[in-house]
């Protein structure tokens, strides 16, 4: 500790140089931070699924609609503890550019089914007592200004009105959040009833997109999942049923190379900056060569001048990842509020520690050739040469 | 004037000929720069690339026509009268014997896996009929036949193929109904190569569906195009949108390519900011190592632009040569590398291959060179003010 001011004014002696430095790593790691805030946000469907909920779709695809009996059926099962049918409605306020995700839902089964879902105990009662009643993400009413009490006018994508016409509106009675504001992007959609949905649509009366289903022991999650595609094999409108995980996970497997993509810039982005800290580094022992054998001439050992070099790389890594991640925590929250999909974007503890990994093998592997050059530095060659 | 141009080169060179004595730390704006421009040039090489394929389908002179609201083929349903009505319409092209050329289609999802994965992936089922080369003259089988009609077989776009070999010549795809046989590889140039083409009727019966999803016109010619929408648009009978099949198709790359987009340029812009700090860096520091050298050609009577401009090139030539070397980097590894991914706004899986263009490559080089500037200026002006005397004293 008492070697600490040595450091300090080591790393600081040529100040426009560390600065540039250290804004340079902090860029990265900002960059790193915001990145893996992205890959979280694809991955967040797999994390949060419920450990004791089922989808069941078509077996063909998501897309293929399912009979209504299905529903009571599957309610019938001895392992099943509820069920709550949706759809994907796939309109869009105002304009197609105002994308987000319309589910017609059983309601009352639905939300029991997500704990995670908060919703005022009011404004639950008063969906469930409103026909044309709608629920919304607080993310969402934040983005477009609705508020509990306004008509929400959504064009129809799929379903029009039995008339014919594209034009749905909904009663917003209710706006929700998730328990934890991490969860917001999974759940940035609108709910309304199944119900009437199914009496008003033009076309498709009777069926539904997919169902739901919570099991009463988890541990039984895959016996209920053959039970159920069991029920309707040979049927006309067999199923695939998967654990919501497996089920979530399928979407971000879709999204095929992304993930991958996402990876190797941060890996070209930590290979620039390895360039770039390490000419740093050696410069700074270069020009102090003649400085390091005095050290050795006042008493220093080999090992005391290697950990001095490398306490002033860590120094400047540690100093410049925290700059960046503190950055990236600021940053985050406002801009991913504004991104569809995005929202509760932010930097997880894991994230973190992995980023101050990242930084001490940034400072090992820049510090470390010139750490080991200025302890290898013999003494009257060193001040013979100046 | 000519003095101070002549000035201006000497200094250059004697300034550029010491470059190699200092290379390592050079290496470090070419590299820097280098990464920047191969990250960016990457990532709206993909972006091009999914663009061009989604709007580089269809031609000019034909229409697609949906139900009216829906905003692509999966969301739509238009039934065989309003499918009747659509062939009857004026501009529509006939072929000899009479017969409307228009294609009324059916468009599912089913779940392929690659192979070694149970995850499914949304792929395109069209139904459509054995003649389709007659509306789509771009339409050729590759490989195998064509299927027959009225039987469960199927046609793999060539794209598809290459991405999934699951869905190999001989073997079978589940599609509706159980597995179908795959008797061919088709090629189209545009989206459609990521798509299932099987027998219109067939699948009908095995999907139960009793409407279809679009119907493509071949219109008399590009002009007539007016003419078959406003006469579909007024007719009671139907509510659709009617849109040439060229606009349609570029509309549904839309998100994807601006999200590509949006995220290629922030992080292009961070790395930037990172890439200009250290050339800051490494110039400040070729300057101070050239402080002697400077001092001596100011005190012979050299003025502040030479050593200025000198600098400046320096910087200019190092991001040069760095951006060519992203902008080659990103071309080899990536320019024609084929990904596949699912296209939200039509939820279904769409490869495509990564296009590294002249006009991309060049954007990269002006990111370059403008890093080179920020990174090269500021050194460049502490050069001109070095106290002329200091410098000297201090050797």
């Amino acid at each position: 500790m008492k070697y600490l001011p040595l450091v300090w004014a080591a790393l600081w002696r040529r100040r426009p140089r560390t600065l540039f430095t250290m804004a340079s790593i902090a860029v990265a790691f900002l960059l790193y931070a915001l990145l893996t805030g992205v890959i979280a946000a694809f991955n967040a469907g797999v994390e949060v699924a419920g450990a004791d909920r089922l989808v069941t779709t078509g077996r063909y695809s998501l897309t293929q609609v399912l009979p209504q009996g299905h529903l009571q059926q599957v309610r019938g099962l001895e392992s099943v503890h509820s069920v709550a049918g949706q759809s994907w409605f796939g309109g869009y306020y105002q304009s197609e550019r105002n994308f987000f995700p319309q589910f017609p839902t059983e309601i009352e089964p639905y939300l029991a089914m997500y704990p995670e879902i908060v919703l005022p105990e009011a404004e639950k009662q008063a969906m469930l007592s409103t026909r044309t009643g709608a629920l919304i993400a607080r993310t969402l009413a934040d983005r477009y200004g609705f508020k509990v009490g306004d008509k929400i006018p959504i064009i129809a994508g799929i379903w029009p009105l039995a008339s014919g016409s594209n034009n749905w509106e909904f009663d917003l009675v209710g706006i929700f959040d998730t328990a934890n504001p991490k969860d917001r992007s999974l759940y940035e959609m609108m709910l309304f009833h199944h119900e009437y949905f199914d009496e008003a649509r033009q076309f498709g009366r009777g069926t539904v997109g997919w169902l739901v289903v919570k099991v009463k022991d988890p541990d039984q999650s895959e016996a209920v999942i053959r039970q159920i595609d069991a029920l309707f094999a040979n049927s006309p409108n067999e199923t695939r049923t998967a654990t919501e995980k497996a089920f979530n996970q399928s979407f971000v497997k879709q999204l095929g190379d992304i993930g991958a993509m996402m990876s190797s810039i941060i890996g070209a982005v930590f290979f620039t900056l390895l360039f770039l800290t390490g000419n740093t580094m050696m410069q700074s022992v270069r020009e102090r060569i003649p400085e390091l054998a005095v050290l050795k001439t006042l008493g220093f050992s080999d090992g005391q001048v290697l950990a001095l070099v490398l306490a002033e790389s860590l120094a400047l890594c540690l100093i410049a990842a925290l700059i960046g991640l503190g950055l990236a925590s600021l940053l985050l929250p406002p801009v991913s509020a504004k991104i569809p999909g995005f929202s509760g974007l932010t930097l997880t503890g894991e994230a973190f520690a992995l980023a101050l990994g990242l930084a001490l093998a940034l400072a090992l592997i820049v510090g470390l050739p010139p750490a080991l050059r200025a302890m290898r530095l013999k003494i009257v060659d060193a001040l013979a040469a100046h | 004037m000519s003095s101070a141009l002549s000035q201006i080169s000497a200094v250059t060179l004697m300034n550029l000929r010491a470059v190699p004595s200092r290379l390592g730390t050079s290496m470090v704006i070419v590299i820097g720069i280098a990464g920047v421009v191969g990250v960016l040039v990457a990532l709206l090489s993909m972006g091009a690339g999914f663009e061009a394929t989604l709007a580089g389908t269809g031609q000019p002179d034909r229409a697609l026509v949906l139900r009216g609201g829906s905003n692509d083929e999966l969301g739509s349903v238009i039934t065989r009268d309003q499918a009747q009505v659509i062939a009857d319409a004026p501009g529509v092209a006939r072929t000899a014997d009479g017969s409307p050329r228009t294609l009324a289609e059916l468009y599912l999802l089913t779940d392929v896996s690659k192979p070694g994965s149970s995850s499914p992936n949304n792929v395109v089922v069209r139904g459509t009929r054995a003649d389709v080369g007659g509306v789509r003259p771009e339409f050729r089988i590759v490989e195998g036949r064509m299927f027959a009609p009225g039987v469960r077989e199927v046609v793999v776009g060539r794209n598809l193929a290459a991405q999934f070999p699951t869905l190999a010549l001989g073997g079978t795809v589940e599609v509706r109904d159980g597995p179908w046989t795959i008797v061919g590889v088709f090629e189209t140039g545009d989206v459609h190569e990521s798509e299932l083409w099987v027998d219109i009727e067939a699948l009908i019966t095995a999907s139960r569906r009793q409407a279809y999803n679009s119907v493509m016109v071949q219109l008399d010619s590009v002009a007539a195009f007016t003419a078959f929408k406003d006469a579909l648009t007024a007719d009671p009978r139907l509510t659709v949108s009617v849109q040439r099949e060229p606009d349609y198709y570029a509309s549904r790359s839309e998100q994807l390519h601006n999200l590509i987009r949006y995220l290629g340029y922030t992080v292009a812009v961070i790395m930037a900011i990172g890439a200009v700090f250290g050339a800051l860096n490494v110039m400040y520091a070729a300057v101070a190592t050239r402080s002697v050298e400077i001092a001596t050609l100011r005190a012979l009577g050299f003025g502040a632009l030479p050593v200025v401009v000198s600098v400046l090139i320096e910087a200019l030539i190092l991001a040069a040569a760095g951006g060519l070397l992203g902008g080659v980097i990103a071309y080899l590894f990536f320019n024609g590398y084929t990904v596949n991914t699912l296209n939200f706004q039509t939820f279904s899986q769409v490869a495509f291959d990564f296009r590294v263009t002249p006009a991309l490559l060049q954007q990269g080089l002006i990111w370059a060179l403008v890093m080179g500037l920020i990174g090269g200026l500021f050194p460049a002006l502490r050069a001109a003010r070095l106290p002329v005397a200091e410098a000297l004293r201090a050797a």
